[in-house]
């Protein structure tokens, strides 16, 4: 203990340990402890059928499946932009790096509301689509677009930065030693960014699932079909039902907890798998 | 002695004037849901202009909105508001049951404490191609109804109730034919939008939807704003007499001693300018006076109360809203039609 105090080039490991600690335990434990608290109004009979009902059953798969779907769109087109943004100069560029942000900085009413204007039957887009027989508000890929929406930026911003940090001249050392491109691309490149490529994975995944202001404008809300979790904690709160609504939290946060978890060591095996 | 009189009359009159040199500035919070906005603006200024009038108390009234059960949610949570004027009993009984005020909040304020009513009427796309007169209409195949989800929307809870009361006051009906009669009419419903407003944008803006089930305010609100030429109004044969529920928040009213600034404002809604106020903004008076004044204004439809189709709004909302209920039985999977 003495050593590794030593050996530290900044003091105040204790200070810093110790703010870090009370800060997390007030802004995030705390409010995630009373949702636990709060479940404990029921008994554990209570909660098993409130949370394994048919309809909130429903809405898991339709939460958790547009989100998976969503964030694996972004982390392929995250991808692509951010390449882009870091290898080619054009004109615009910087305009475009800024774009990429909107998304954070939109109030997501909005956004739902007009993606729903775009993809209404009536709608820009929408009125094209329609005839191909491809309905988009109001439908799951509807739920899949807003939350493509939503989570692009998370991508992007995370690989960016390994993007720079992995200079040209590595590719064109892979390139003189035989590399083809896709070799050079799967066995040089991808391995560089994909733990940040996770990051952003989970980070839009985890976004998405907890999206509630964009969704239910575009997704119509219909039982068993579009209906996502957080509307169905909205409806148990409009019932006064407190119990059940944190019922229904708890299994959301305990869902995307094991989900982070799952990536975090994913990404732990990946950079140990880097550095062997 | 003729002058002595005067005096005493002059001193009669001063009297209340200088008493009433003191009262402090006052301000209410009045917590309302959503349709109300406008209607209010109109009326705290009036009611501030009464009330220095017969006090000498300057009162200024700031208003909440939102949805109806989201607004309950907050007063109970701690937002101090002196006064509540919701959509529906039920987030009033809410509040009761948190010991916000008492348990007979109803019984405080004449007409069930709705000082203004409104019903549920509908609204369809111009010419009315699709040929709707009447409930019955909106459960035919091929016609798409829009409305709200009554579980997310105080107003469609009337929206709902509306269909129940006309499918259980049919000759020969009963509690399963009305059961059956909503299970049809929510398997046309393609959109079911959180809130009330949503489902008019829905209806209006995207274009989807044959009738709109809307509050008779908001629809007659829409007709004027859009024109004749896009929406037509369709009142049905019979409809939900909707009573949005006003009442003192009496432990928040004690606590910043507001109590009967409150209670007048309130009262002042049944009086004559306040119930005007009320016509103007598309509400049904209550007065018969000023009912009489406006009535060329609303429609001619029979109208049934909560009580006379189910009950009070506790039990309304456990045999219908709750999770299990009526409602949600038309969505479990293998619902009949």
């Amino acid at each position: 203990m003495k050593s590794g105090r030593s050996q530290r080039v900044l003091p105040g490991f204790g200070l810093s340990l110790g703010i870090t600690c009370t800060y997390l335990s007030l802004i995030v434990l705390l409010p995630l402890a009373t949702i636990f608290a709060r479940t404990t109004d029921l008994s554990w009979a209570a909660f098993w059928s409130t949370v394994t009902n048919p309809r909130v059953l429903a809405s898991y798969r339709v939460t958790f499946g547009t989100s998976f779907i969503a964030a694996v769109v972004n982390t392929v087109f995250g991808l692509l932009v951010a390449w882009v943004l870091v290898r080619y100069r054009f004109p615009g560029r910087r305009l475009v790096d800024a774009l990429v942000d909107l998304p954070f900085a939109l109030p997501t009413a909005v956004a739902g509301i007009a993606l729903t204007t775009l993809y209404a039957s009536n709608g820009w887009v929408g009125q094209y689509l329609e005839p191909l027989g491809i309905k988009v508000a109001y439908t799951s890929l509807g739920i899949t677009v807003a939350l493509i929406f939503i989570g692009l930026p998370f991508v992007v911003r995370t690989v960016q930065p390994v993007l720079d940090d992995l200079e040209v001249e590595v590719e064109e050392a892979a390139a003189s030693l035989g590399a083809r491109r896709w070799q050079t691309f799967s066995r040089v490149v991808f391995p560089t960014v994909a733990p940040a490529l996770l990051t952003g994975f989970a980070l839009a995944f985890a976004r998405a699932i907890g999206e509630y202001g964009s969704v239910v404008f575009i997704s119509g809300n219909m039982p068993m079909k579009t209906e996502i979790v957080p509307l169905l904690i909205i409806t148990k709160l409009e019932q006064y039902d407190y119990a059940g609504a944190t019922a229904v939290a708890v299994v959301m946060l305990l869902a995307s907890f094991l989900l982070l978890l799952t990536i975090n060591l994913l990404q732990w095996a990946a950079r140990r798998r880097m550095a062997a | 002695m003729k002058t002595l009189g005067l005096a005493l009359i002059l001193a009669g009159a001063a009297a209340p004037a200088l008493k009433l040199e003191a009262p402090k500035p006052v301000t209410l919070l009045n917590v309302s849901y959503d349709p109300t906005r406008e209607l209010y603006e109109d009326f705290n200024k009036q009611f501030a202009g009464y009330w220095k009038n017969k006090t000498g108390q300057d009162v200024t009234i700031r208003q909440s909105h939102g949805g109806s059960g989201k607004q309950a949610r907050s007063v109970i949570d701690g937002l101090e508001a002196d006064v509540v004027t919701l959509g529906l009993g039920y987030d009033v009984d809410a509040l009761a049951d948190n010991g916000l005020l008492p348990m007979d909040w109803q019984k405080r304020l004449p007409h069930n404490s709705s000082p203004y009513t409104s019903t549920v009427i509908f609204l369809v796309r111009k010419g009315n191609p699709k040929r709707i007169k009447d409930w019955a209409d909106l459960i035919k195949p091929g016609v798409s109804v829009i409305t709200a989800n009554p579980k997310t929307s105080g107003g469609a809870r009337w929206n709902y109730l509306g269909a129940w009361g006309y499918a259980l006051r049919q000759p020969g009906s009963n509690e399963a034919k009305a059961k059956d009669f909503v299970t049809r009419l929510y398997k046309n419903v393609p959109v079911l939008d959180a809130g009330a407003r949503g489902s008019t944008t829905t209806f209006v803006e995207r274009g989807i939807g044959d009738v709109l089930i809307a509050w008779e305010n908001e629809a007659l609100l829409a007709v004027k704003e859009l024109g004749p030429d896009k929406v037509e109004l369709v009142v049905p044969s019979s409809s939900i007499l909707a009573e949005p529920p006003v009442a003192v928040v009496e432990k928040v009213a004690k606590k910043r001693g507001t109590t009967e600034v409150a209670q007048a404002y309130l009262e002042y809604l049944y009086s004559n300018q306040g119930q005007e106020i009320v016509a103007r903004h598309y509400y049904r008076p209550t007065n018969p006076v000023v009912a009489a004044k406006f009535s060329a204004q609303f429609p001619k439809v029979e109208l049934f109360t909560l009580s006379d189709i189910v009950g009070d709004w506790r039990k309304t909302q456990k045999t219908h809203f709750a999770d299990g209920g009526v409602f949600d039985q038309i969505y479990q999977p293998g619902a009949t039609p």
